[in-house]
C-alpha cells in the first residue's frame, strides 16, 4: 500500500510542506537577530580598518567614536548644513549605500570605460567615517570600497591617514572568493602588508597589488603590495577597486575638501 | 523494551561502534573543522542534534515512507534540520558560524547522519532511534574533540583560545608545529586513534581482503618445483 502512486505523491507533498514551513518560519523569526549580527560584524570591520578595535568592549559603543560623513560623488563635495539634513530626512537617518545602488534615483550607472572595478552602479552619496584626535583634528578617514573579484564583489573598508595618501588599514566584510586562494584577502598576514603604502604618485593612483612578491629594494616599494598566490584575478580585482575608488569618480576630490575642513 | 537497549544505543557508538574509527564515516568534516577546539565543539553540537532529531523524525514516519522515495524523504528531513541549525547558529553564534562557513551546510552530506537514518531509524522505534542518533553524534564528537585538542594545543599553543603553551613568537618557549594546523595532520591523528582503539579492542580489526602467503625460500621448494 505504501508504494501506491497516490501514497507516494501524498507523502512527498506532505513532507515538503511541513519542511518548508519549518525552514521558512525559522528563517523569518531569526532574521532580525541575524541582521543585527551582520551589522555588528560590519561595524567591527570598520573599527578594525581604523585600527581601534578592542574585543573586550561593546562594539556599538566603540562605533560611536567614529563620525559618519556623507559625500556627494557627482560633485565631489561633502554634504553639509541643509542639504545634509534634507538627505538624512529622506533616508530617515538610516542610509544604506549598497541598497541605494539598486535605485536609479540614488545611483548612477557607470559606463564600461569608467567602471574598472565592475560595480555597475555607483551610489550618488557615499557614507564614510572620520576618526578624530582629541583636539578635533582628523586622525583617519575610513572609506567604503568594493570591487569585483573572481566569484563576486568584495566589500570592504580602507582607512587612510590624515595625509590623505598613506593607507592605515584594509578590511573586507563580505566576499565570495575561493577559500585558501582568493579568500586570503582576509589573511591577517596579507592585510598587514597594507599599512604604510602610498595611494598617489604624481596625482595618479599608483598603488597596486602586483603578481608575486615585491622585490626587496624596489624603488616603488610604497606603491606595491605582494600578490595573493593562486589568486591572480582576485588580486587584480583589489587593484581595480583601489584604482576606481581613489579616482575622480570616487574619493579623489574628497581629500581636498577634508584638508580644507581640518 | 528494556532500558538496556537504550543504553546500548547510546553507549555503543562511543568506542565499540564509533562512526569515525570503526566505520570510517564523516572524515571530511573531521579534517576540516578540527584546527580550533571552539569551532569543533559547535560543529559537534550541530551534527549531534541533526543526527538525533533526523533519526527521531524519520523513525516517526518510517511506516509511511514509500520505499521508492525513501532516500529523498530522508534527505529532505535532514536538509531541513541542517538549515534550521545553520540559521540558529547565524543568529546566536555568528562568529563561529562564519568560521564553519560551508561545513554546517555539508552536514547534509555527512555519511553518519544518512547512514543512521537508513540503517537504524527506518527499522526501529522513535525514541530508540533518537538515542542511537545521539550516541553516534557523541561518538563523532569524542573523536573530533580529541583531534581538535591535539591540533590546537600543539599547533597553536592554545585551547579554546586560551594560551597553554606560550609561543616563541609571543616571548614564550614553545615552537608551534604548523603541520598540525593543516588538514593532513588530522588524517595522521585519526589514524593513530584507530590504531590505539583497535589494539585495545582487537575485535575491531578487520580481516585482510587477501591473505598474504608466506615467503618461500629455495629450501622450501620441492625439487619438482625447481624443475631439476
Amino acid at each position: 500500500m505504501n508504494d501506491s502512486i497516490i501514497k507516494t505523491l501524498g507523502v512527498a507533498f506532505t513532507i515538503c510542506l511541513i519542511c518548508s514551513f519549518v525552514v521558512s518560519s525559522t528563517a523569518v523569526s531569526l532574521r532580525d537577530m541575524q541582521n543585527e549580527n551582520k551589522a555588528n560584524d560590519k561595524r567591527m570591520k570598520i573599527l578594525q580598518a581604523a585600527g581601534i578595535f578592542d574585543s573586550n568592549k561593546d562594539i556599538k559603543a566603540q562605533f560611536e567614536s567614529l563620525e559618519p560623513k556623507y559625500i556627494d560623488f557627482n560633485s565631489g563635495k561633502l554634504l553639509t548644513g541643509p542639504s545634509l539634513d534634507e538627505f538624512l530626512a529622506q533616508h530617515k537617518g538610516d542610509y544604506d549605500q549598497i541598497a541605494a545602488t539598486r535605485y536609479s534615483d540614488y545611483s548612477k550607472s557607470l559606463s564600461t570605460a569608467e567602471d574598472i572595478a565592475i560595480i555597475k552602479n555607483r551610489e550618488n552619496v557615499g557614507k564614510f567615517y572620520l576618526l578624530r584626535n582629541e583636539d578635533n583634528s582628523i586622525n583617519k578617514v575610513i572609506l567604503p570600497v568594493r570591487g569585483y573579484g573572481l566569484w563576486g564583489t568584495l566589500f570592504g573598508y580602507i582607512s587612510i591617514e590624515n595625509d590623505f595618501n598613506t593607507v592605515a588599514g584594509l578590511e573586507f566584510y563580505e566576499h565570495k572568493e575561493t577559500p585558501g586562494l582568493g579568500a586570503e584577502v582576509d589573511n591577517p598576514k596579507w592585510k598587514a602588508l597594507w599599512p604604510g603604502k602610498q595611494l598617489y604618485k604624481n596625482n595618479e593612483v599608483a598603488l597596486e597589488v602586483i603578481k608575486g612578491k615585491v622585490p626587496e629594494g624596489d624603488t616603488n616599494l610604497a606603491y606595491k603590495v605582494d600578490g595573493l598566490s593562486g589568486a591572480t584575478i582576485t588580486s587584480r580585482g583589489v587593484t581595480n577597486m583601489i584604482k576606481f575608488w581613489f579616482s575622480d569618480s570616487g574619493y579623489a576630490n574628497l581629500f581636498s575638501e577634508l584638508d580644507y575642513e581640518s | 523494551m528494556s532500558l538496556s537497549r537504550y543504553k546500548e544505543a547510546l553507549y555503543k557508538p562511543l568506542i565499540d561502534e564509533n562512526p569515525i574509527t570503526l566505520q570510517i564515516l564523516g572524515i571530511c568534516s573531521a579534517l576540516a573543522v578540527t584546527n580550533n577546539l571552539t569551532v569543533t565543539l559547535v560543529m559537534c553540537v550541530a551534527l549531534t542534534s541533526v543526527c538525533s532529531f533526523s533519526n527521531l523524525f524519520i523513525s516517526l514516519i518510517r511506516n509511511h515512507i514509500p520505499s521508492s522515495i525513501r532516500i529523498i524523504v530522508q534527505m529532505t528531513i535532514i536538509a531541513s534540520l541542517v538549515i534550521v541549525v545553520d540559521e540558529l547558529l547565524k543568529a546566536y553564534d555568528y562568529e563561529t558560524s562564519k568560521k564553519l562557513s560551508v561545513f554546517v551546510g555539508l552536514i547534509i552530506t555527512n555519511c553518519i547522519v544518512m547512514g543512521r537514518a537508513e540503517a537504524f531509524a527506518m527499522k526501529e522505534k522513535p525514541l530508540l532511534s533518537f538515542f542511537d542518533g545521539l550516541g553516534n553524534g557523541l561518538g563523532y564528537s569524542v573523536i573530533l574533540i580529541g583531534v581538535a585538542a591535539i591540533r590546537e594545543l600543539f599547533g597553536a599553543g592554545t585551547l579554546m583560545g586560551y594560551e597553554i603553551l606560550p609561543l616563541v613568537s609571543n616571548g614564550g618557549w614553545y615552537m608551534a608545529n604548523n603541520l598540525l594546523l593543516l588538514p593532513p595532520s588530522s588524517f595522521i591523528i585519526i589514524g593513530l586513534f584507530i590504531w590505539a582503539i583497535r589494539s585495545y579492542k582487537p575485535a575491531q580489526v578487520e580481516e585482510d581482503d587477501f591473505a598474504l602467503s608466506k615467503h618461500k625460500t629455495n629450501e622450501d621448494l620441492t625439487k619438482r618445483e625447481l624443475n631439476v
